[in-house]
């Protein structure tokens, strides 16, 4: 069974967007289509393979604990529509 | 408190900032009180392009504490990304560790009035912290929001306890006793009311001799021992006012109000969170092998419990003074420094728990801030034994030096604080008194027994307090018998 009109809904909740009714639709169809084509791994007897929790050949990548220069307050705020008193302004959020 | 035919059941989740140099997954320093967004970079910001490189100190600690907290270290641990969009979060999702944390399955003793207890630890999982919202007023009211990021990435342990946790005394004290191991491994301030150490409660209330848990509400905003045991009184008995009225219990967060002294419900919209946890691709397993925890657990410096034991064992002090002098590293450090200079452990105890103790809360400071050193002291307890100084004048001597830094002898010889032990002295001293008194001289001799107590203070006054007092006692007797 494929994604649902609810289903589009709450994601586009949890992604704070709004979608009108014809957005919906269209994301419905090109969720789906997505989806059915990964599909086709269900098909794999997957019963006698270890579950495979990172794909790379790699772990333990770290650093030390070595503090390098961060950038200045005017850097950090170059880019920012909005700040006020050294800090980003951003919409009330509850 | 009395919950009736209710249990009370709570289980704690803490977090402890760390302090490491730097942020979990970037190389910016930590800070606390700098100006607000100058301690960021391009990856704590969030910017587009960016990767997270983990903090081997931060592994190190999270080791560290489980080794403390007696967890099975995971020879295998991943961090996930908890989504979710909130201005003080940059990315959109924080670090954390789900299913897969480095410990798992530890415990940690209390001493209740019933005896030693012990309360399961779940797990213990890192995690980056988020920034800082500054409102106009509150949340409720506020046009908008200031966001600082300083602390956004800032590194985090997460320690869960189980629901183990019977009355607001335990949870107090379970907080207490994580507290202290924190502070001796030395990898956290715990800094309560700075936010470095946080606390959440999850309190449920279920008829005795009932197995399944109550429904449970979550406390927030718990930012004191004091918060949390108050916190937890009124949420069990609110709890059970619900119940006793034939209302229902909701799942629910709640925040602790402090100036009204009552949970409130923290409900907006009913939108259950789904934060859709997933592997963070961007970060490599950890892979954790038996040396390394073997090279960490030789780091593990002397724990609260064991030090309690030495204290008892060693300085045969009383377990409350071993529990006291163990709660903080720094007052134990100071405890320790001084008794290997004065080798009266209960004398250098006294002190610690009553002056020291009693003028670090009036200043409202920590031991380590403090100017008197342990040296200092055990110079002055010197001073005390030798019969110097009184042990009225010793007070005014110690505060002197936990204002100044000076030394006792410094401060006792500019003061001319030299106890009076020279008879004749302290004998024109009493005369004196006795001829300047006659009422009460006639009191005593009738059997008023407080009037000797009198007489006793008159002469501590005119001499400044440096009267040595056994004499004063002494020759009072000696001379009113006389009359």
């Amino acid at each position: 069974m494929g994604l649902m009109d609810k289903d589009i809904e709450k994601l586009a909740i949890l992604a704070r967007i709004n979608l009108t009714p014809e957005e919906k639709e269209t994301y419905a169809v090109q969720f789906n289509s997505i989806l059915d084509s990964t599909r086709v791994l269900d098909e794999l007897p997957t019963d006698v393979v270890e579950p495979l929790i990172y794909v790379l050949p790699l772990y333990n990548v770290m650093r030390d604990d070595e503090v390098r220069p961060s950038l200045s307050n005017d850097e950090a705020m170059a880019n920012a529509p909005l700040h006020e008193e050294a800090k980003f302004k951003v919409p009330r959020l509850i | 408190m009395t919950t009736g035919k209710y249990e009370a059941v709570i289980g704690l989740e803490v977090h402890a900032e760390l302090k490491t140099n730097t942020k979990a997954f970037c190389s910016c320093g930590l800070s606390f009180g700098a100006i607000p967004n100058s301690h960021v970079c391009p990856g704590c910001l969030g910017m587009p392009g960016t990767m997270p490189v983990l903090n081997r100190e931060l592994v190190e600690y999270a080791i560290k504490t489980g080794l403390a907290l007696n967890c099975k270290i995971a020879e295998y641990c991943r961090f996930d990304r908890k989504n979710y969009f909130y201005p003080d979060l940059p990315n959109g999702f924080q670090i954390s560790q789900l299913d897969l944390p480095i410990c798992t399955a530890g415990s940690l003793e209390i001493e209740t009035q019933q005896g030693k207890k012990t309360i399961g630890i779940n797990r213990v999982h890192m995690e980056e912290d988020a920034g800082k919202l500054v409102h106009q007023g509150n949340i409720m009211t506020t046009p908008y929001s200031l966001a600082d990021l300083n602390r956004a990435g800032t590194p985090l342990l997460e320690i869960v306890s189980e629901p183990d946790m019977r009355s607001p005394q335990e949870a107090r004290m379970y907080l207490e006793k994580l507290r202290s191991i924190l502070l001796f491994l030395g990898v956290s301030d715990c800094r309560m009311e700075e936010g470095s150490l946080r606390c959440d409660a999850n309190i449920s209330i279920r008829p005795w001799g009932q197995e399944k848990l109550g429904t449970r509400a979550e406390i927030k905003n718990l930012n004191s021992f004091r918060a949390l045991e108050r916190a937890a009184e009124y949420e069990i008995k609110r709890q059970i006012e619900v119940l006793e009225e034939g209302g229902q219990l909701v799942q629910e967060t709640r925040t602790w109000d402090e100036d009204r002294q009552v949970t409130l419900s923290m409900r907006s919209k009913e939108q259950a969170q789904d934060y859709r946890y997933f592997p963070d691709p961007d970060l490599t397993p950890i892979i954790i092998g038996q040396d390394w925890i073997e090279r960490v657990r030789k780091t593990l410096p002397e724990l609260p419990d064991q030090a309690r034991e030495r204290l008892i064992k060693e300085y045969n002090l009383p377990p409350y003074d071993a529990n006291l002098l163990t709660m903080s590293k720094d007052v134990l450090d100071f405890f320790d420094g001084c008794v290997a200079e004065y080798k009266e452990p209960k004398a250098v105890a006294n002190w610690v728990m009553g002056e020291l103790t009693r003028l670090l809360n009036q200043n409202n400071m920590e031991i380590k801030d403090a100017k008197i050193s342990p040296s200092s002291l055990a110079q002055m307890l010197k001073l005390l034994e030798q019969g110097t100084i009184s042990g009225k004048i010793a007070k005014v001597v110690f505060e002197e030096m936990f204002a100044t830094g000076e030394s006792p002898d410094k401060i006792v010889k500019d003061r001319g604080l030299v106890q009076i032990s020279d008879e004749s002295a302290i004998k024109a001293i009493v005369e004196e008194v006795i001829t300047g008194n006659p009422k009460v001289v006639e009191d005593f001799k009738n059997g008023k027994g407080k009037a000797l107590g009198f007489l006793v203070g008159q002469v501590m006054k005119i001499s400044k307090g440096k009267a040595n007092p056994e004499m004063v006692n002494q020759l009072l007797k000696e001379e009113l018998s006389r009359r």
